[in-house]
């Protein structure tokens, strides 16, 4: 064995096991802790690293602090906003307990922004309407333009205050399944994790195992997400039988800082900011005349897309302004520092009195490993639940983001998955015993990393990152069509072809950083493998998912969610399935704002 | 593409006996910050350069390092307000486990200590509490703390004590102190009223110039031992 991994992994038994340390991920451990379950937490950062922390503008809850608000406007808003593919008794449950988990998260201490007479106070958000869609409602609960870091401390603070157990820069390498793999009936059981600071290996038996390990941003190359999102969740998952499902879904934030794609929150629009073409105009005027600013992120980064290809970006470039000068300095320093501070230090522009250069960047996954109501991962179309298993989060996909999620919903999906994972694995854990031990559980990841750092040659692995990432951005981005998919599968086929002989220079067991990046690309190449293939299979128009060649939604034939496999033995994933949408109110519509 | 001479303090301790400076002469676009270029330096020359990163923009607080002599947030620092010469070192005064990245266990530790959660009653009833907007501002600027380490090994006292509770403890203990929903700030004063507390900071400021999120650290600081003397 190659000496970035020590010899002889350690083994714990214990109840639960929590992969992941975001919002999702601590709120689970802290309902794990107040049921007693002797729960572990491993994160391959610590947790407050985690990118719920980058959260910006606030989550949305129908409180009616400020205007009257109803939480079924919400969940019509989470179904329209995601183009019909949502499944509503998923919205009713996100729109019903987003009102008790802000409460519950205001009660742990969250410092919200308050009303003149001290209650949460509420604002804006794209897509978010008061009586099905009449005009915008002050519906999301803020504290300043850091909710995402209010909500990761408060969670940490009161983990740190029940006494859970966290396993700080533990990289979870694999999982366990006893029994088979899950497409046959198997059962998880663990996982295995590696402590990066001295690269032991390290086995967890359990009897639940929960992913919260977010999303795989880092496919493209302008991306709003932090380097740490690199689909493991999903792309373990993927491995061992489970479907990836509805991942063509990937959203686009139409803000971010040109090049670099560092978001600039929604919260500016929320606030009341211009997106302004070349020639100074209120653009979306033009394609949103209702909710203008306020539409949804996938309209709203077309739009900018158009502008663009007819010529009106600024001095024909490839970004579009974001302008908030109207609000006044007391508003922009007060509700919007952090992205104040964003535009200065990364761009040089003082939004106070400049407009700020924007364009789309890759943001957040809608689909991810399907769950049900509780969730729990299902292995199918027909809903056949993946023992031991559970996902939350950006990870998960329950399907309460259709094809397009509304802004805030991330935090409200998290929180209130989150929390139902917990109480789920709680009772399951009560009610079930220890699975058999596997031994040698480790030895097939432990083979393989040490595989990749005694290659005395190969290719660096930050040569196919970046062949990567601009394929993705070119080929896998806000439109696409046939030729440009079907050259996308045939291109990442190739890239795993060269990662097969992927070669790290760091040899040592100490914080191997090297070795840990080139096991996350390889998360990344089975997301975006999933993410093409089902792209190209989908020919329609939906929400995130944009195809030029089929330009409409298609009903009839797409009105459900796609669930792709992993090849067996490194072939291209072929076997797709789809699952019907779960509709119990609103019968699909044409989307219009 | 102009390049920069960036110089890495490097320890391996699977091979070296101390830690050494190795030079590297990096490419650099315009808005390059520090992270890029230390990123760009593994790419090109030696993947074995460690360090960490996550967010990449200044709100994890994963990659504060000591950059040319002063404690900084790699990622928010841009190579042209450094000129030609960039040399990046890992934080002071804490354990180096490899090049950049330094031991933060006992840096956790301290702020777990101050009682670093919200200590309160459960109200009646299920609805949230009340606090007003001036109550709420009243703590705002220690509520932005990134735990980054940034300001804590800036700071001489802590340098010469490494048992000193440090700053970004004080920060979050200040944070909780002085909201108005908390009813455990005697418990918060009680602990930084120690010998290792509040009464080891000299005011340098250091702490100031070092956080990447602009709290007034040292204005927290003395509002805390204030807190403390009339207690007495």
């Amino acid at each position: 064995m190659s000496g970035a991994l020590r010899a002889n992994a350690s083994r714990t038994d214990i109840d639960a096991v929590v992969v992941g340390a975001g919002g999702a991920g601590l709120w689970a451990a802290l309902e794990l802790a107040r049921e007693g379950i002797p729960t572990a937490v491993l994160t391959k950062l610590y947790p407050t690293r985690s990118h719920t922390g980058a959260a910006q503008g606030g989550v949305c809850a129908a409180l009616g602090n400020v205007e009257e608000d109803h939480w079924e406007w919400h969940m019509f808003d989470t179904v329209k906003g995601g183009d019909y593919l949502t499944d509503q008794d998923a919205a009713e449950v996100l729109a019903r307990e987003a009102i008790p988990a802000v409460i519950e998260l205001e009660r742990m201490g969250l410092p919200f922004n308050r009303t003149p007479d001290g209650k949460i106070d509420q604002r804006r958000f794209g897509g978010h309407t008061r009586n099905y869609g009449e005009g915008p409602v002050r519906r999301s609960c803020y504290a300043a333009d850091r909710t995402g870091h209010m909500i990761l401390q408060t969670l940490y603070q009161q983990c740190i205050k029940a006494g859970v157990k966290f396993y700080d820069e533990y990289h979870v390498v694999d999982l366990v399944f006893e029994g088979g793999e899950a497409d046959k009936g198997g059962r998880c059981s663990g996982v295995v994790g590696y402590k990066i600071s001295d690269g032991s290996l390290h086995v967890f038996r359990a009897k639940t195992v929960l992913l919260a390990t977010g999303g795989y941003g880092r496919a493209w190359r302008v991306t709003s997400n932090a380097h740490s999102l690199t689909g493991d969740g999903m792309a373990l998952a993927w491995r061992h039988g489970v479907p990836l499902m509805d991942m063509e879904f990937y959203q686009f934030h139409p803000t971010g800082i040109v090049g670099i794609g560092i978001l600039l929150s929604e919260a500016a629009r929320g606030e009341g900011g211009y997106l302004l073409n070349n020639e100074g105009k209120r653009f979306m005027e033009s394609y949103a005349p209702k909710l203008m600013e306020l539409a949804p992120r996938d309209m709203v980064s077309r739009a900018i897309y158009q502008e663009v290809r007819a010529g009106r970006g600024i001095d024909g470039k490839d970004y579009v302004y974001l302008d908030v000068r109207h609000l006044g300095r007391k508003v922009i320093e007060e509700k919007l520092p952090d992205i104040t501070d964003f535009a200065r230090v990364y761009q040089g522009v003082e939004p106070i009195s400049e407009p700020v250069p924007i364009q789309p960047t890759a943001h957040y996954a809608m689909g991810g490993v399907p769950t049900n109501l509780n969730t729990e991962v299902i292995a199918g179309p027909d809903g056949s639940v993946v023992p031991g298993l559970f996902a939350a989060g950006e990870v998960a996909c329950v399907s309460v983001h259709g094809a397009n999620r509304l802004g805030t919903n991330s935090l409200v999906d998290l929180l209130v998955f989150g929390k139902r994972a917990g109480k789920r694995m709680a009772a399951i854990c009560k009610s079930t015993q220890l699975p058999a031990a596997r031994p040698g559980a480790e030895t097939a990841v432990a083979d393989e990393m040490a595989a990749m750092a005694s290659r005395p040659e190969g290719v660096r692995p930050a040569e196919i990152r970046r062949d990567l990432a601009a394929l993705m951005m070119d080929n896998v981005g806000v439109y696409r069509d046939e030729a440009l998919l079907s050259a996308a599968v045939r291109e990442i086929a190739r890239l795993k072809g060269e990662y097969a002989r992927v070669r790290v220079e760091d040899t040592g067991s100490v914080f191997n950083t090297d070795l840990l990046e080139a096991r996350e690309l390889g998360y990344l190449l089975d997301t975006a493998e999933a993410t093409a293939v089902s792209a190209l299979a989908r020919k329609e128009s939906r929400g995130a998912h944009s195809r030029e060649d089929y330009p409409d939604r298609d009903d009839a034939k797409f009105l459900a969610h796609t669930m792709v496999w992993r090849g067996s033995d490194g072939a291209p994933a072929e076997r797709i399935a789809y699952k019907p949408v779960t509709i119990t109110i609103f019968e699909p519509k044409p989307r219009i704002y | 593409m102009s390049s920069v001479e960036l110089k890495i303090q490097r320890f391996d301790p699977e091979r070296d006996a101390a830690p050494h400076w190795v030079n590297y002469t990096v490419p650099v676009e315009p808005m390059d910050r520090v992270l890029d270029v230390l990123t760009r330096a593994k790419e090109l020359f030696d993947g074995s350069i460690t360090f960490r990163r996550s967010c990449a923009h200044g709100v994890c607080g994963s990659d504060a390092l000591m950059i040319n002599g002063r404690n900084r947030l790699a990622c928010k620092v841009r190579v042209e307000q450094l000129g030609k010469s960039i040399s990046v070192a890992p934080l002071p005064g804490l354990p180096v486990i490899k090049d950049l990245v330094v031991d933060m266990d006992a840096f956790f530790g301290k702020y777990r200590s101050v009682l670093p959660f919200l200590v309160a009653e459960e109200p009646a009833g299920e609805g949230e509490r009340h606090q007003t907007q001036e109550q709420r501002d009243r703590y705002d600027d220690t509520t932005k703390c990134i735990l980054c380490a940034a300001c804590t090994s800036s700071c001489p006292s802590f340098w010469a004590q490494p048992d000193y509770v440090g700053p970004a403890a004080i920060v979050n203990a200040h944070r909780f102190i002085f909201d108005s929903r908390d009813e455990a700030a005697d418990d918060r004063l009680e602990i930084l009223a120690d010998e290792d507390g509040v009464w080891r900071c000299r005011t340098t400021f250091n702490c100031v110039d070092a956080c990447p999120r602009g709290i007034n650290i040292t204005k927290a600081i003395l509002e805390v031992s204030s807190a403390i003397g009339s207690r007495r």
